[in-house]
């Protein structure tokens, strides 16, 4: 009967010759391949601490609260990003800006604390989407590894970014 | 023999000791980086520059992790398996000449331990005692998987130890003599016995192989099938002196090998370069170590390239294979030095 796919191949086995029965032929043959990528085959490793590969445009890595131009932060704990989090890693705790705090907070409200536990973070990005001031962005490296659980929740000594230099 | 005699003596075991665990040790570090280049990678490069300082790092692992005795295992014998393989793997070396002979002062040095008149049959028996420490260790472990890593061993070992000494037989007739260190004197210029004995050569690296468990024959101890072989119920120490007298006994046996029938201590031109005896000595022990570190490159490539052997097949190898051709190179050795002779 024709085979629906036309693949079917009959394989046939037959007995060993001589030179295969013997192993060494083929032993041979085995080792000059081992040695030809031995001397000749570069190692395809990059070496990841000291050398790392390009991240691709949409890549989303940690999390950055921030700034507008003038150097004030953007966020004004809205709470819509921790609302967002499917995974609900966000929280933080608004505090209302005081008089003389202008060239800190862009609105009269601001996150006095802001967390994110990237033990919990999926990196999906919602937060970014949900994020009406454009202040919160996963633009930057891979989080690196720690030691402790508790190490992981970053507040804003982290996440935010660096001033602007005046 | 004068007290300066034992103590040369107590210090050229305690050098060939030093000399064989730091081989043992860079062993390990070589099998993973030649495995690497073998693979396309790089290997371990974090301790010291190109990795050097790794097997220091595994040596301290080994040392701090902690030491399981499984509740139902024979306490003893489960102490005594690793004990007894990491000795026998250390005594082999006594025999092998790792040179000719030093002379400081009015001392004459021979740069072997024991020159005894049976060094052959010494090593054999020191090999066949290694299958002991195996043995002992999967049986007393009580766990089926080293049962069957034992049990394999074992009955590997026996079989590929036949074809072993069949293969010697043809090379002891060429040589007429048991003592390692006549046979490498016997071997000078290019008289090695690799060009009398290819067979015989071929038969005694397979059987090799066989008994120092590497691939393709490292049934005993193969992941895939045996979890662990017979070390699976060890860790810490214990375990390490199985790994390290794995890689021993291949130091050992490419001593073996390169004295055996590749000249040993000999190097092509060694009293045409007008160098003083000491100086030939000393060039004669690198040429070995050269020969040694070839062999042991050897052992790793074939790791490398060759799956492991069916369990029916080994013993098809060993058994319809080898000890046929070793009688037949027996028989044609024993023609040609009765007719060319």
């Amino acid at each position: 009967m024709e085979s629906l796919s036309n693949k079917r191949k009959v394989i046939e086995s037959k007995p060993l010759n001589f030179w295969e029965r013997i192993y060494l032929p083929a032993i041979l043959h085995g080792l000059s391949i081992t040695m030809k990528h031995f001397l000749f085959k570069k190692d395809v490793t990059v070496r990841y601490p000291e050398q790392k590969r390009e991240f691709s445009e949409n890549f989303r890595g940690m999390h950055s609260l921030k700034r507008d131009e003038d150097g004030r932060e953007r966020c004004t704990a809205c709470g819509l990003c921790a609302l967002s989090c499917p995974a609900e890693a966000i929280t933080m705790i608004s505090a209302e800006r005081q008089p003389g705090e202008e060239n800190l907070y862009r609105e009269e409200k601001y996150a006095a604390v802001y967390e994110i536990n990237m033990l919990r973070c999926i990196f999906c990005g919602l937060c970014e989407e949900a994020c009406p001031k454009e202040a919160i962005y996963l633009d930057g490296d891979i989080v690196p590894a720690d030691y402790l659980r508790k190490d992981f929740i970053y507040g804003k000594d982290k996440l935010v970014e660096a001033p602007l230099n005046q | 023999m004068g007290t300066a005699d034992i103590l040369i003596k107590f210090a050229l075991i305690l050098i060939i000791f030093l000399i064989s665990l730091v081989i043992a040790m860079y062993s390990t570090y070589a099998e993973r980086k030649l495995a690497a280049f073998f693979q396309d990678r790089v290997g371990p490069n974090r301790a010291g520059p190109f990795g050097i300082l790794q097997p220091l790092a595994d040596g301290a692992k080994m040392f701090l992790k902690e030491e399981i005795i499984p509740t139902n295992s024979s306490g003893f014998l489960f102490i005594v398996g690793p004990s007894l393989a990491i000795m026998t793997a250390c005594i082999g070396s006594a025999v092998i000449p790792w040179g000719q002979q030093l002379t400081i002062g009015s001392h004459v040095i021979d740069l072997q331990v024991t020159d005894i008149n049976v060094g052959v049959l010494y090593i054999f028996g020191v090999v066949s005692l290694g299958v002991y420490g195996v043995m002992i260790g999967g049986w007393a472990s009580n766990n089926k998987y080293s049962l069957l890593g034992a049990i394999r061993a074992a009955s590997q070992n026996i079989s590929y130890e036949i074809a072993m000494g069949l293969s010697i037989i043809a090379l002891l007739m060429v040589t007429g003599s048991l003592s390692l260190k006549e046979i490498a004197a016997q071997q000078h210029g290019w008289h090695w016995n690799i060009v009398y004995q290819p067979l015989g050569f071929l038969i005694f690296i397979i059987c090799a192989f066989a008994e120092t468990n590497r691939t393709p024959f490292d049934l005993p101890e193969c992941e895939t099938e045996l979890v662990g072989g017979y070390h699976t119920e060890y860790s810490s120490m214990k375990l390490g002196f199985y790994l390290f007298s794995e890689y021993i006994n291949m130091f050992v046996s490419s001593a073996v090998m390169a004295t055996l029938y590749f000249g040993g201590y000999n190097f092509p031109f060694m009293h045409s370069l007008g160098l003083s005896a000491n100086w030939v000595t000393i060039l004669g022990v690198i040429a070995l170590f050269i020969k040694i570190f070839a062999f042991i490159f050897f052992f790793m490539w074939v790791r490398w390239t060759i799956p492991r052997f069916r369990y029916d097949q080994l013993m098809d190898l060993g058994w319809k294979t080898l000890i046929p051709l070793a009688i037949a190179n027996i028989v044609i050795t024993g023609l040609f030095i009765t007719f060319l002779k």
